[in-house]
């Protein structure tokens, strides 16, 4: 979820509404005249806030600016887990950033690596990179796509979607090659939930991993989509019992209900039963 | 007839039988047609000033009023100012509340008109300026119920009542709506003036919109009104209520709001034929909605809502999932409408709804949803002073519902700002701590250590469940601990608890902080 930068009420409350992924933003929602404001509170924020087990993501302003290097100084000696990187076009602006991150964590003493790296591709030869960006450097958890910006440099607008097919396509494919999370761009109609449930349903359907929200109203349907029907899991456990019970009688073939089960159906069947296992429905985290 | 006179003093027991002597005749038949008697012998009186000599007021009597026309309200400022004219002092206004249109009233205090007030809730200047040491006699706050048994029980006599009413007949059968075509003014139920007009020794209609007799259905009855003063300036239709109250999109209230759902679903409380009480914040309707869900997909139906009511139960009303609607205050103008149309949405009295000297409504409550400006983690709960000690709400009929429903539930943010909703004391005790069963906030749930019950089927239901302690931790790690306010020793208020016990007091606040 998309939490401005700048707004310290927001920032307070980011941890409560189930997001499983916190995005402070340095970057597009704050004004020029409040970068340093921005900073400054996102940097308070990660010392001094608990936001549970929430992964915490920093979007910087881009590095070619100069505010995206003082950004760095500050978020990395923070201890965000993940830095969103802007507008990446190529594989050596993932390069340039993860240099300037190693530096950094040099000079603060923190481990080497500890900071993820997360890219958001925005233009045309971003989406034509997308490959080498996602092969860029072994701190990127993922690659994501930022529709708003993309659309305009693509001439277009942001419609039913048909726009974003090619990228959204390239970009799963990159990330799906580099073993890395496909991560969807966000919905701005936050009144339009239909729009939003659609939206989602197809992206989950292409393989994306997630979307960005930017209002808390968007995470219950989000997660809705995403979380694994019942039938599903029930489905996922009978196979996962059929290959444990195959495997204590020391045999290299299962079966369910007649059909042979492939090792697809197998990794498929897991990923159902892992996804279950996070999802806010079945979490029980202690509060 | 000379017979009766002859054995007259012949009947046995006759002087504890009757009082009134031996019948002498019916005095002169009325010929006239009903049109002309209601035009020349009903109780409108040409003026207030008129109105006020007539009910023989004198310097230092109590006068009430009610507060259904919220911050629209004009009859306060009206009567008061006029009284002031006509130079009484020394008067006690005991007012069902007080809202920041009132702050003509700092004047009148000043100037010795009023030397007590009664209420139940002060805001805006006038709650700043007493909570400053404005008055030497303290404000007694009372809650709904309280109030109410305070008037039958005659702890708080009413001499001259003056009760707005939006529609009135020649002989003040009065209501807060009309069925008439001028509906210019409508504030539906009028709950909180009728213990005014049963017990007062006076009571003054003051109403924009006479009607002609009967004036059905009526809130007031004639037999309760001694004189009717018509004026068009009862009040601000626009302050006394808005349209539907809008469901919050906020997405803090929506996540209590959930949470509140969930926990009443959880407690048991939620069952075919259930009672329940919902406040007017943003979270508390919005709980509500959420209710509402559960309700259609449980099949289950509610047997009444009571207290305040909004748009938001009437439509639930309306598509038959509440049976009955009991209604002592209408929040918005769907409701009032509601009350003018719906036959099971009823009109009822503050003493009926949550007296304590009698069954009252609220102790059919099966559960109540209430905010809170601050909880402490002996779970007593502040609606009445804000973090700097000043009075800035009411109590309402928090108290009365909280200790009337199995299961009071009230919901807060954690920090409201920069502060804390959750202390270690609050400033004000309205409603004790040994009433309040459930506190739901956006970071956590706590339960009453008295209500190991409501906790084992939380814990069941899987709603993660902390201490208070601990909310109370959370909070000042994200906002800090803030200073202790500084108090004179001047106390500028008395809280009285239902029943009319003293609870607790508000003390001056110190200036330079």
């Amino acid at each position: 979820m998309f939490v401005p930068g700048n707004n310290p009420g927001m920032i307070k409350d980011a941890g409560i509404y189930g997001a499983d992924s916190i995005m402070f933003d340095l970057e597009d929602s704050v004004a020029i005249t409040e970068k340093d404001a921005a900073r400054f509170l996102v940097f308070q924020a990660l010392k001094t806030l608990h936001f549970g087990k929430k992964e915490i993501v920093v979007r910087i302003n881009d590095l070619s600016s100069g505010l995206g290097i003082q950004d760095l100084e500050a978020i990395v000696r923070a201890g965000v887990h993940v830095v969103r990187l802007p507008k990446t076009d190529s594989a050596e602006d993932v390069v340039f950033c993860e240099k300037e991150i190693e530096r950094i964590e040099k000079e603060a003493g923190i481990p080497l690596g500890t900071t993820g790296m997360m890219a958001a591709i925005e233009s045309a030869n971003g989406v034509l990179n997308a490959k080498e960006i996602a092969h860029a450097s072994g701190r990127l958890i993922g690659i994501a796509l930022g529709a708003e910006d993309y659309v305009t440099d693509l001439k277009t607008t942001r419609s039913d979607g048909v726009e974003l097919l090619f990228a959204r396509c390239m970009i799963l494919n990159a990330a799906r090659s580099a073993g890395i999370d496909a991560l969807d761009t966000v919905y701005s109609d936050v009144n339009n939930e239909q729009g939003f449930i659609e939206e989602a349903t197809l992206i989950k359907k292409l393989g994306f991993d997630g979307k960005s929200v930017i209002n808390p109203r968007q995470i219950d349907p989000l997660h809705k989509v995403f979380m694994p029907s019942e039938k599903d899991l029930e489905k996922s456990r009978a196979i996962m019992a059929a290959i444990a019970e195959a495997n204590a009688k020391g045999s290299g073939v299962a079966s369910l209900n007649g059909k042979m089960i492939d090792k697809p159906v197998v990794i498929r069947a897991q990923r159902m039963l892992d996804l279950a296992e996070i999802s806010p429905i079945v979490e029980g985290e202690e509060v | 007839m000379a017979d009766i006179k002859s054995i007259y003093a012949g009947i046995p027991h006759i002087d504890e039988i009757s009082q009134h002597g031996v019948f002498e005749g019916s005095k002169g038949k009325r010929m006239g047609t009903f049109a002309e008697r209601s035009a020349s012998q009903n109780k409108i009186v040409d003026s207030l000033e008129e109105a006020v000599r007539r009910t023989g007021l004198k310097d230092g009597m109590t006068v009430s009023f009610h507060h259904h026309f919220r911050n629209g309200d004009n009859v306060v400022n009206l009567v008061v100012g006029k009284l002031a004219e006509m130079g009484f002092r020394n008067l006690t206004l005991a007012a069902s509340s007080l809202t920041s249109v009132h702050a003509p009233l700092i004047e009148h205090v000043k100037n010795g008109v009023i030397t007590h007030i009664e209420t139940s809730g002060l805001r805006g200047e006038l709650a700043e300026q007493i909570s400053r040491g404005l008055m030497d006699f303290p404000v007694v706050f009372r809650s709904h119920g309280g109030r109410g048994a305070a008037i039958e029980s005659g702890d708080l006599h009413i001499d001259v009542a003056f009760l707005g009413a939006p529609s009135c007949d020649p002989y003040g059968n009065a209501n807060g709506y009309s069925r008439e075509e001028d509906q210019s003014i409508s504030c539906g139920s009028l709950g909180y003036a009728r213990p005014d007009a049963k017990y007062a020794d006076k009571v003054v209609v003051l109403t924009n919109n006479l009607v002609k007799f009967p004036n059905s259905p009526y809130a007031i009855p004639s037999s309760n009104v001694d004189y009717v003063v018509i004026t068009d300036n009862i009040g601000d239709p626009k302050g006394i209520m808005s349209g539907a109250t809008r469901f919050t999109t906020n997405p803090k209230e929506l996540l209590i709001a959930k949470t509140a759902a969930d926990v009443i679903r959880a407690s048991g409380y939620l069952y075919d034929g259930f009672s329940m009480q919902m406040g007017s914040g943003g979270a508390s309707l919005a709980t509500a909605r959420y209710i509402r869900q559960m309700m259609i997909e449980e099949r289950l139906q509610c047997r009444f809502a009571l207290g305040g009511i909004t748009g938001q139960i009437v439509s639930m009303h309306e598509e038959g999932l509440i049976d009955r609607i009991l209604d002592v205050q209408s929040f918005d103008l769907d409701a009032a409408e509601s009350l003018k149309k719906n036959r099971f949405h009823q009109q009822i009295d503050a003493c009926y709804y949550a007296s304590y000297l009698h069954e009252s409504a609220v102790n059919q409550l099966d559960f109540v949803v209430l905010s809170a400006l601050e909880i402490d983690t002996a779970f007593n709960i502040n609606v009445l002073t804000g973090s700097d000690g000043v009075i800035r709400g009411a109590i309402g009929g928090h108290p009365d519902t909280a200790d009337g429903a199995s299961l009071s539930v009230v919901v807060a943010p954690l920090t409201r700002g920069r502060i804390p909703s959750i202390v270690q004391t609050v400033n004000t005790i309205v409603t004790p701590g040994s009433t309040v069963d459930v506190v739901v906030t956006d970071q956590g749930v706590a339960v009453h250590p008295d209500r190991p019950d409501v906790e084992v089927k939380l814990r069941d239901a899987g709603i993660p469940l902390c201490a208070i302690q601990e909310l109370k931790e959370r909070a000042e790690a994200i906002v800090g601990k803030p200073d202790p306010i500084r108090y004179k020793e001047k106390i500028v208020g008395v809280v009285l608890y239902r029943n009319n016990t003293v609870i607790d007091v508000v003390r001056q606040i110190e200036e330079d902080q």
